[in-house]
């Protein structure tokens, strides 16, 4: 992964949030959940600052970053799609959707499109199972998908007429 | 509930809020104050009602009009012809599928009547913003009791007398739990409660912390109280931010009210808690990995014993409970244990919670006494199968459980006999399967999902269940021999003996009993490479049949790889190496032209 200089202000943001923690190891999931909310995601070189911070070494911020999923060491898209994989969403076919999202965005799971507008993850179970399938993008969800409306989602999306842009974290 | 008249009740659990919930308690609000009814009536979200598959649900009270599947621009007739008229909208009333009814009291729906409601009593009847209307229905009444009249001892005793078995999975009797942990010396305790819900396709214990978190509260200071802890923690998945916002809010009322702090109602009882954000990680809802998780660790589970009463969160003397045990608790405190232990079955006491889900008329959350029977559940409560198809089997216990099959519908549900049956009771997910469903895809999408979150520490589960999918994998492609079977048998039998941790002592049960009640489908994938429900694709061929195709191109129109050919009114052609098997031609076609060979 190419080396990424962050800017002080970015290092000051991480000693921040450390600080708000009291530089306790034991926060080390708060301190990341709460960067990676400000920041979007968590690349090795922000790791090494909460390392520092926390005293502690950057193998073992770097093993719990990896352990979660929950935690990304890469940007997600400007539009995060999130495929329901829960049990419900699979037997209503949440499987097929899954591949015409990775036919249409020439993406796989956890990678992002080139210019950066999506991103394809798979979640368990929303909640919502009486809409099974379920897709969302950003914080919008999409009940009872099928493989043929796919097309029309990205392109509500790409066309930027969304009703309102999804947050990235 | 304070001065208002009329209170218009919107369900604001996830599936509803999905469906433009918000919107519609927007658009009610705009129609009230239209209608100058601002101080009469009150528009309040409340947590899920349980019936989602009917959802966005709007509840008017005190009449209990109950509308389904309401869209915001049904705000301007509900206050213009129920509320100012008393008219209630007979569109927007439930109808009953057999008698074709409309039913405006959920009392009267066949959803509502086998269930009872305990751990999800105030679940769509209270504001769970509202701590006010969580007292005004009896709420930390039951923590007054136990500080005032009882003593832990004497509250221990009550759980334990009611039968209370934990309800996130393993089903351990919970006062002597608490019993344990009370006894274990040390100068500082924990209370967790577990909020990790990580059983794929099931939303329990989001949905008691999204509609009365303040149940979960009370019981965590209660269980505080009996074991000597003044500090709780509740661990929760990330990714349910309004479990997260909802609790958020009740923590905070419950400390202006000195419900929690210091001196709680002035008896000299202290007790805090805090909320630690999971991120993720299924196995961390095994409670040793959950602690290490809370402690800032990677969230790998450990031997036990210690058991985490004895030695837990730092190393002290922690009592886990899941989000269901703990809401449970102050019902029993009031009502009393005898009356309790009255409900269920001989070694399951009172009721248990369900995401109902999968292909079934009624999707949604419900709560049954223990002892009914599955049937009652799918056919009574569940509305039967979707689309009228056949039914195939039932899924209970999520990734650890078993598939169940139409010989086991009158079995009364308790922990016991689902285990005897091969599945086990888990934290409350239970899917329904239809003909459609291949049972081998079922086995082989759970053990997708235990591969994933495999935390990797033991050898067996790590690379045991990497074996078991290849051999799922290979049956599923149609390369599968009949040895193979024997292979996942011994494999899964290994693997549950030899993992270190529930994830992997239980992941090749689904492998294991659909093996056992599926094995004809088993057979028919590996000796004839053929899958009797269609579903797995690398045994499949979609084949235009030319004699009954009209050539209506609906087909070609629709087929999102160009795979069809074919000129208007002339039969159509599938290329079979560019055809993807999605299967929109199967389902357009009118004329049963397609066929799935
Ligand atoms: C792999 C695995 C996952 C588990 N997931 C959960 C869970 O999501 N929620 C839960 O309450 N218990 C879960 N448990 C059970 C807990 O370890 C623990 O037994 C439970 O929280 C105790 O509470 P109870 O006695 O009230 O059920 C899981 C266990 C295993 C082995
Ligand atoms: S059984 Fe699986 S999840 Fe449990 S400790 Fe071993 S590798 Fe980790
Ligand atoms: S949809 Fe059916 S009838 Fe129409 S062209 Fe296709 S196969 Fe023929
Ligand atoms: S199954 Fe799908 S890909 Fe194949 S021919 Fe039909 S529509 Fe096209
Ligand atoms: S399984 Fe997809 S929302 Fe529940
Ligand atoms: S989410 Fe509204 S009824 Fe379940």
């Amino acid at each position: 992964m190419p080396k990424i200089k962050l800017a002080e202000n970015t290092i000051q943001i991480i000693k921040d949030i450390c600080s708000e923690f009291n530089h306790s190891e034991g926060e080390l999931i708060n301190v990341l959940h709460k960067v990676q909310h400000t920041l979007g995601y968590l690349p090795a070189e922000v790791q090494e600052v909460i390392a520092r911070e926390l005293k502690t070494s950057v193998a073992k911020v770097y093993g719990v970053v990896t352990f979660y999923s929950f935690f990304t060491m890469v940007p997600k898209g400007e539009f995060p799609i999130s495929i329901c994989m829960g049990t419900a969403c699979y037997v209503r076919g949440a499987e097929q959707v899954l591949s015409e999202f990775k036919r249409q965005l020439k993406v796989e799971v956890g990678e992002s499109t080139g210019d950066g507008k999506f991103s394809l993850n798979c979640l368990r179970c929303v909640g919502a199972c009486g809409l099974a399938p379920v897709v969302m993008v950003g914080e919008k969800v999409f009940g009872r998908v099928s493989p043929t409306q796919v097309k029309q989602i990205i392109a509500e999306y790409r066309e930027g007429c969304a009703t309102e842009p999804a947050k990235s974290a | 509930m304070t001065d208002y008249k009329i209170h218009l009740l919107i369900c604001g659990g996830t599936g509803c809020k999905s469906s433009e919930s918000d919107e519609i308690k927007k658009s009610l609000k705009y129609w009230i104050d239209e209608a100058n009814l601002k101080e009469e009536a009150q528009v309040v979200l409340t947590g899920c009602f349980g019936f989602c598959e009917k959802g966005p649900i709007v509840k008017v009270l005190p009449d209990n009009t109950f509308y389904v599947e309401v869209k915001p621009s049904d705000a301007e007739e509900i206050v213009k012809e129920h509320l100012l008229k008393g008219r209630p909208v007979q569109r927007l009333l439930y109808k009953d599928p057999h008698t074709n009814q409309q039913i405006s009291d959920s009392k009267g729906m066949d959803f509502y009547k086998k269930q009872m409601r305990i751990a999800l009593r105030n679940c769509g009847f209270i504001n769970p913003e509202s701590i006010h209307e969580y007292i005004s229905r009896d709420g930390y009444m039951a923590l007054g009791k136990c500080l005032t009249e009882l003593t832990p001892e004497e509250t221990i005793k009550e759980v334990k007398d009611s039968g209370l078995r934990g309800r996130g999975g393993g089903g351990f009797p919970t006062g002597l739990k608490w019993e344990i942990t009370r006894n274990s010396e040390a100068d500082q305790k924990y209370v967790v409660c577990n909020a990790d819900e990580g059983d794929p396709g099931a939303f329990m214990d989001r949905s008691i912390l999204e509609g009365d978190p303040h149940s979960v509260i009370e019981a965590m200071a209660i269980c505080g109280y009996c074991i000597g802890a003044d500090k709780g923690l509740v661990y929760i998945r990330a990714e349910y931010p309004l479990a997260i916002e909802r609790l958020t809010t009740a923590l905070r009322h419950a400390r202006e009210y000195g419900l929690l702090g210091n001196d709680i109602l002035g008896t000299g009882f202290n007790f805090e808690i805090d909320i630690r954000l999971g991120a993720g990680a299924f196995v961390c809802g095994e409670e040793t990995a959950l602690i290490h998780s809370m402690e800032g660790l990677r969230g790998e589970p450990t031997f036990k014993p210690p058991f985490p009463s004895v030695a837990g969160y730092l190393g002290k003397p922690t009592n886990v409970n899941n989000v269901e045990t703990f809401a449970n608790i102050p019902v029993i405190i009031n009502k009393g244990a005898a009356w309790f232990s009255e409900i269920g079955t001989e070694k399951s006491k009172g009721t248990k919670v369900f995401a109902l889900a999968g292909k079934i008329n009624n999707v949604g959350l419900i709560e049954v006494p223990m002892g009914t029977t599955l049937r009652e559940v799918i056919y009574d409560i569940g509305g039967g199968i979707k689309d009228g198809k056949e039914f195939k089997s039932v899924q209970t216990g999520g990734p650890s459980g078993g598939c169940l099959t139409k010989d086991f519908l009158d079995t009364p549900i308790d922990y016991d006999n689902l285990l005897a049956a091969g599945s086990m009771m888990g934290s409350g997910g239970m899917i329904v399967m239809d003909e459609d469903d291949c049972m081998v895809s079922i086995a082989k999408f759970y053990l997708e999902f235990t591969l994933e979150e495999s935390c990797g520490k033991c050898s067996p589960c790590r690379i045991g269940n990497k074996r078991l999918h290849e051999i799922l994998e290979k049956i599923t492609k149609g390369y599968g021999e009949e040895k193979d079977i024997e292979r996942l048998k011994l494999l899964s039998n290994v693997i549950k003996d030899t993992s270190l941790c529930g994830l992997g002592q239980s992941s090749p049960n689904p492998v294991l009993s659909t093996i056992a009640n599926f094995e004809d489908e088993y057979l028919a994938h590996v000796q004839e490479q053929r899958c009797p429900s269609g579903q797995c694709k690398a045994l499949l061929k979609y084949e235009i049949i030319e004699d009954l195709c009209t050539g209506c191109t609906l087909c070609f129109r629709n087929c999102p790889v160009g795979a069809i050919t074919g000129e208007r009114r002339q039969p159509h052609y599938i290329d079979q190496s560019l055809c993807i098997k999605c299967g929109a031609c199967y389902e357009k076609c009118k004329f049963n032209a397609i066929k799935l060979s």
